[in-house]
């Protein structure tokens, strides 16, 4: 049965945006959280890196650990009169910070404050929760999973980080572990443990030359990190574990966001294949800023059109009604030309993707969606116009 | 200013802007316009992205050199193979197979923030000093990493106090900061977001990095319709009785509707670009929107067209 782009809204507990950077995933969460609230949920969105003025829009000018709910006056305009609104519904944001986030996991996994303490005024730990590529991921997911849990939210939209492949996001939990399971912080935990005395000679050579290359103070303070991070290790991994296996529960939906362009859209293709490996399907593709359609003729009918209003009368001038008409045939033409060719991109990503997946798309904006007017204007474009189709 | 004389103000331009602004498109095409001025290019790209080759209807990229075009050679470059490169030439070799194979190098790369960055700067820096081509363009990662990929090498100083790599941050900074060495060329596009972004992100390269800014260039510009007032579908009919060519009421409508599209879409770029030129004090460079999602060497063409016709306006 082909997916309905309502059911992320109505029936999902959570959402996840995925798509190469510049595609528009941050609005569309908002655009889906939004949808939500009015439906009469509880809708929460968590935001990685908003622009500034949809930021404000949202009051989460600052990163935050905990959700801000917006006041139902500023998203409800028209109040409870408006067309498909539902009242009870409710809406909250969140702009990730993700050191925090690492913070409070490694506080409550650590045996004692002490330990805690020495984890966080680590250069290496700083540099790991600042840095670390795949943190920003793993931590919206601990967020992701955190709000699951106890935030009393039955509808969270989360939006991926910026990264170049969409599908770091499901790799992130086990980037982590790997971390921690890699052979050098084994070898670096080796000379706290007496009976592998020889193979801390060979680990002392190893980073005196690691040392030669980046300084030693760098290779002291990784040691003391992963001394300090001894025996934390299992409950990391397992919390990896139950954190990952919410993105294959069955109330979370996986939302493509792409654009008609032919680099997004073979990275959308990617993503849909890996994420099918993974157990999850895409939900719903929603492509962004495609060109509107121009009517149905042909871009080389519409040149011909042009190319023969062009020619010279039998004077040898051209009158100015046909030129005019000449540059308006043209404008058409190339209108024409990217809406076919857009449209040819999408049709093969849908054949690629499989039947059951929803597609929407949003015709390109004339203008910058920064608030709440402009998000339901988009959120109009995604679900009643399809829901009406 | 001739394109010849660009494109040797200074051997690296790094190409940046944030995702979705076309930055491996202006690369492409800025290739192409230094190519035809007669300079041998070399186009450095780190994040593997397929765009690039397909441009040029090449396959697709690898770690050795590919040729794109007569005058244009790219390759790929990723932190591990700089690495590699690194400390091979460095007396290192033995070494950098434990190190690359035990997965140590992301370790340390997590130990040092920008390591990456500075091995892969480090590397353009001595393909420059090589001399294996008059003008090395680096297709940047997206901004604010950006940001982060041009500071890297000033935050290492900091953190980073003896050996090898800190020698590699200073060769890097002494490139960054010197315009006749390198320039940093952002891309943009005349959108709300997009200016705003490209704004704090050029004040950010410019006094926290001390690299010199290139001019910026605002790609996807629509270009005018020449054709005077509003076209409306009445309008439209008129002309096409004038001129003895039958037009359909539908088509009349379809022509009106592309035309008020493209003169909405010019107006509001325009002020954009207004806002740009206020906001940001740096000669700008148009590019033409492309009418077609895919860019191949026909659309290459054009850009360069447009870019030879920009820097002559400099």
């Amino acid at each position: 049965m082909t997916n309905r782009i309502d059911e992320l809204v109505d029936d999902r507990r959570v959402v996840i945006c995925c798509g190469t950077g510049g595609v528009g995933k941050t609005t569309t969460a908002a655009v889906i959280a939004l949808e939500g609230a009015r439906r009469g949920r509880n809708a929460c969105v968590v935001t990685i890196d908003p622009a500034r003025r949809l930021a404000d829009a949202l009051g989460i000018a600052n990163l935050s650990n905990d959700p801000t709910e917006i006041d139902p006056k500023l998203w409800t305009e028209g109040g409870d009169d408006q067309p498909g609104a539902v009242a009870g519904g409710r809406l909250s944001a969140l702009m990730l910070d993700t050191k925090s986030t690492f913070d409070l996991l490694v506080t409550r996994n650590a045996s004692t404050p002490e330990q805690a303490q020495r984890i966080l005024d680590n250069t290496f730990y700083r540099n790991v929760s600042g840095a670390l590529g795949g943190t920003q991921e793993y931590m919206a997911m601990e967020k992701l999973h955190e709000l699951h849990e106890q935030g009393g939210f039955d509808l969270i939209v989360v939006d991926t980080p910026p990264t170049r492949h969409a599908l770091d996001f499901l790799d992130a939990p086990k980037r982590l572990t790997r971390l921690l399971d890699n052979r050098v912080f084994r070898l670096l935990m080796m000379p706290t443990r007496a009976y592998l005395r020889v193979a801390s000679v060979a680990v002392q050579t190893f980073l005196r030359t690691v040392a030669r290359v980046v300084g030693s103070e760098v290779i002291e303070d990784v040691v003391a990190f992963f001394r300090a991070f001894e025996g934390m290790e299992e409950g990391f991994r397992e919390r990896a574990q139950v954190v990952g296996d919410l993105l294959v529960d069955s109330g979370t939906a996986f939302v493509l966001v792409s654009s008609p362009r032919r680099d997004a859209m073979q990275e959308a293709t990617f993503f849909a294949e890996r994420l099918e490996e993974a157990g999850q399907s895409v939900h719903a593709l929603i492509v962004n800023r495609v060109h509107p359609s121009f009517g149905d003729e042909s871009p080389a009918g519409l040149r011909a059109a042009s190319a023969a209003l062009r020619l010279p009368s039998e004077n040898g001038t051209s009158a100015p009604a046909a030129t005019r008409l000449a540059a308006l045939y043209d404008n058409l033409a190339d209108f024409r030309d990217i809406a076919e060719l857009e449209r040819a991109h999408i049709e093969d990503l849908r054949s690629r993707i499989g039947p059951e997946t929803a597609l929407a798309y949003v015709p390109y904006l004339a203008h910058d969606v920064h608030d709440f007017a402009t998000l339901r204007e988009v959120g109009e474009l995604l679900f009643d116009t399809v829901s009406a189709r | 200013m001739e394109v010849a004389e660009f494109c040797s103000t200074s051997r690296v331009i790094i190409v940046a802007g944030k995702g979705g602004v076309g930055k491996t498109t202006v690369t492409a095409a800025l290739a192409v316009t230094a190519a035809r001025a007669g300079r041998s290019v070399l186009i450095v790209e780190v994040e593997g992205k397929s765009g690039l080759t397909t441009m040029f209807g090449a396959p697709a990229l690898g770690y050795d050199e590919v040729d794109l075009d007569p005058q244009v050679r790219a390759r790929f470059l990723t932190p591990d193979a700089a690495l590699i490169d690194y400390l091979v030439t460095h007396g290192m070799k033995r070494i950098s197979k434990r190190l690359a194979s035990s997965g140590a190098l992301d370790v340390v790369a997590t130990a040092i923030p920008g390591m990456k960055d500075i091995l892969v700067l480090g590397k353009v820096k001595s393909i420059e000093e090589s001399g294996l081509a008059d003008l090395v363009i680096v297709d940047a990662p997206a901004a604010g990493h950006a940001v982060t990929f041009l500071l890297s090498a000033r935050g290492l100083l900091d953190a980073v106090r003896v050996g090898p790599i800190r020698k590699q941050a200073q060769d890097v900074v002494s490139l960054i900061s010197d315009p006749a060495r390198c320039q940093v060329m952002l891309v943009t596009l005349a959108e709300e977001t997009p200016v705003s972004e490209v704004v704090d992100t050029a004040f950010a390269i410019e006094d926290r990095a001390g690299v010199t800014l290139g001019p910026v260039v605002v790609n996807g510009c629509f270009a005018p319709l020449r054709v005077p007032a509003h076209a409306s579908a009445a309008s439209i009919l008129d002309d096409a009785r004038a001129s003895d060519r039958f037009v359909s009421p539908r088509e009349a409508e379809d022509l009106a509707h592309a035309a008020a599209f493209l003169e909405e879409r010019h107006a509001l770029q325009h002020e954009q670009i207004q806002r740009l030129r206020e906001r940001l004090p740096l000669p700008q460079i148009e590019l033409p929107f492309v009418f077609n999602p895919d860019i191949t060497r026909v659309q290459l063409n054009a850009l360069a067209d447009a870019f030879e016709r920009g820097i002559g306006a400099l």
